[in-house]
């Protein structure tokens, strides 16, 4: 088997005597488009913590393209190339979309510390940073701050932000959940505009959205990896319909 | 594309940012008398403005600023008193890099905590320092400090007379500037920008892969050095230095300025540190026991009707105006 993407070995975590992770053994391969999904308090959101280094494991590891990365801190992951969206908005609330997405792209781009260069001459920034608002179609809003945006444009914005850090591993932690449907496409778009080989891990609960977006699906239920396949497989399987899926779509 | 120009605009220089440095030039010749007071002044202001790098940008919220701005004054005293070394630039870099230490030491320490707990133990550093210098009585004078310092031409050119404060008033406008250009680079670069980056959400910049410790602790550093240069100033400008540079009420005091005059704005600590000494210097000419009853009210109005302050009341009315314009 050829090294993936992003593996995890045993990983574990538990909350006292919660165990929101157990024993999860999964693989992002090169390029995949792949799907997390599971009902709620599964530990989804806790699995994409692991992977970021937001919370440490109990125990297991996590791999980037082989190498063990469990012990490595959030930021230092983040320059290997891991990025996220959270699944509440976390963005710079007072400053300006333009700010928030310039703000990642600089410290993708090795000069968020440069103390003397005005951040308004760093042309590549500020141009980076601009495409991907176009990109999102959040052009018109690019002068105004987080605060003054209602909360499906906030969310366009925090994708734009994991895009400005010019992933390996985009890990989109319920990207949609709250931006209107009409406007799903924009950030649908936006990943299939990415190079082919970044691996995309989407957490999501709109399952007209996962099924297509998703090349592969894995089921998450209480903290195990419950089922994984193609999105046909998913769909057939009678075990996840029951636990899962039933009322998604035969409802 | 416009706010992409307006970000490359920012940092540059607006004709109003000429105001304040042609008053302080016009106070030197339009009140000869007042001085002595407009240096206290500069010397709030920049205190004020250090204190805006750490707690308006970076949103480093602390009660013991004034441990640097006692740390220069202090090594500035000392080092006249048992060293003879009185020579005010060279004394004033002295200032700033001991502040400068103690502020990276303690920075290093300290900026691993946040809110209430960073509040309390940056209350307990100064206090140490306090009481180091009530202590250590031998070096510092103690209690009562070191009284009568005198200080030689600055870098051997220009006449420093404590008695018509007119030479001291001018280099105390130098320093300002001169740090005011430094701190005014840092906000507009991409450090600074990476700054109201860690003050607006400490989580989403860890996760954009930011060194977020270090720039706060360079941050902290630099801040303390510009606190230690503005503490440095107050010993040679009033020739003396003793424990009421080290005390809460002055760490309080500043961050009132910055409250007054509108934090994370640059020009902030300018009006705050004038309205404050203003309000001071006039309520306790008129009523010497309760001045610090009309400083409170004030305050309370400030935090309840301009939280931006009052540089924030002007931004609020410009943007009105702009509005009605359209």
């Amino acid at each position: 088997m050829s090294v993936a993407m992003l593996e995890t070995r045993g990983l574990c975590k538990s909350f006292g005597a919660l165990d929101v992770a157990r024993d999860i053994d999964f693989r992002l391969e090169r390029g995949a488009r792949h799907a997390l999904i599971g009902p709620n308090g599964a530990g989804k959101t806790t699995f994409v913590n692991l992977l970021t280094g937001l919370l440490p494991p109990s125990r297991g590891n996590v791999l980037l393209e082989g190498e063990d990365v469990t012990t490595l801190a959030q930021a230092k992951r983040v320059k290997r190339g891991i990025a996220r969206t959270f699944q509440i908005n976390q963005l710079f609330r007072g400053l300006t979309v333009q700010e928030n997405v310039c703000i990642a792209v600089s410290e993708r781009l090795g000069v968020g510390g440069s103390m003397l260069r005005p951040a308004g001459k760093r042309g590549d920034v500020i141009e980076m940073a601009s495409r991907l608002i176009e990109m999102l179609k959040l052009g018109p809003d690019a002068g105004r701050r987080i605060v003054e945006l209602p909360y499906g444009r906030q969310r366009l914005v925090e994708i734009a932000i994991a895009l400005g850090l010019n992933p390996r591993v985009l890990l989109l932690d319920e990207p949609a959940a709250g931006i209107p449907s009409a406007e799903t496409h924009i950030l649908l778009d936006a990943v299939a505009t990415l190079p082919k080989d970044i691996a995309v891990l989407i957490i999501e609960h709109d399952m007209d959205l996962v099924f297509r977006f998703a090349e592969r699906i894995s089921v998450l239920v209480s903290g195990a990896i419950f089922a994984e396949g193609t999105p046909a497989e998913i769909a057939a399987n009678r075990e996840v319909r029951s636990v899962y899926l039933g009322s998604a779509l035969d409802g | 594309m416009i706010a992409a120009t307006q970000l490359a605009r920012r940092h540059r220089f607006r004709w109003w940012e000429l105001l304040p440095w042609a008053a302080g030039i016009a106070v030197f010749f339009v009140f000869p008398n007042y001085l002595s007071f407009a240096t206290q002044v500069l010397i709030t202001i920049l205190f004020a403005l250090s204190l805006d790098l750490v707690l308006g940008y970076a949103g480093i919220v602390t009660l013991g600023h004034a441990a640097f701005f006692g740390a220069g004054a202090y090594t500035v005293g000392m080092l006249a008193m048992h060293w003879g070394w009185n020579e005010p630039f060279s004394g004033l870099l002295a200032g700033a890099l001991v502040a400068a230490v103690i502020g990276f030491f303690s920075g290093v320490v300290l900026l691993r905590t946040h809110g209430l707990t960073l509040l309390m133990l940056t209350l307990c550093t100064m206090t140490l320092l306090e009481q180091a210098a009530n202590m250590g009585a031998a070096w510092t004078g103690g209690f009562d400090g070191m009284p009568g310092l005198s200080f030689t031409k600055i870098l051997g050119l220009f006449g420093f007379d404590s008695l018509y404060f007119r030479s001291q008033y001018l280099y105390a406008l130098a320093m300002l500037f001169l740090c005011f250009a430094i701190v005014r680079v840092l906000v507009y670069s991409s450090f600074g920008q990476s700054l109201t980056g860690v003050r607006e959400n400490l989580l989403r910049m860890h996760a954009v892969g930011a060194p977020v410790r270090m720039r706060q602790v360079i941050a902290y550093t630099v801040s303390a050095a510009l606190a230690g240069v503005a503490g440095a100033l107050f010993t040679q400008a009033n020739g003396y230095v003793n424990l009421a540079v080290l005390g809460l009420e002055r760490s309080a005091g500043v961050m009132i300025v910055l409250i007054l005059g509108g934090y994370g704005r640059l020009y902030g600590a300018f009006v705050g540190a004038i309205v404050y000494m203003v309000l001071e210097h006039t309520l306790a000419k008129a009523y010497p026991t309760a001045w610090q009853l009309g400083l409170g009210l004030t305050l309370i109005v400030v935090a309840l009707f301009a939280r931006n302050g009052v540089i924030g009341i002007a931004d609020s009315l410009r943007r009105r105006v702009k509005a009605d314009a359209r």
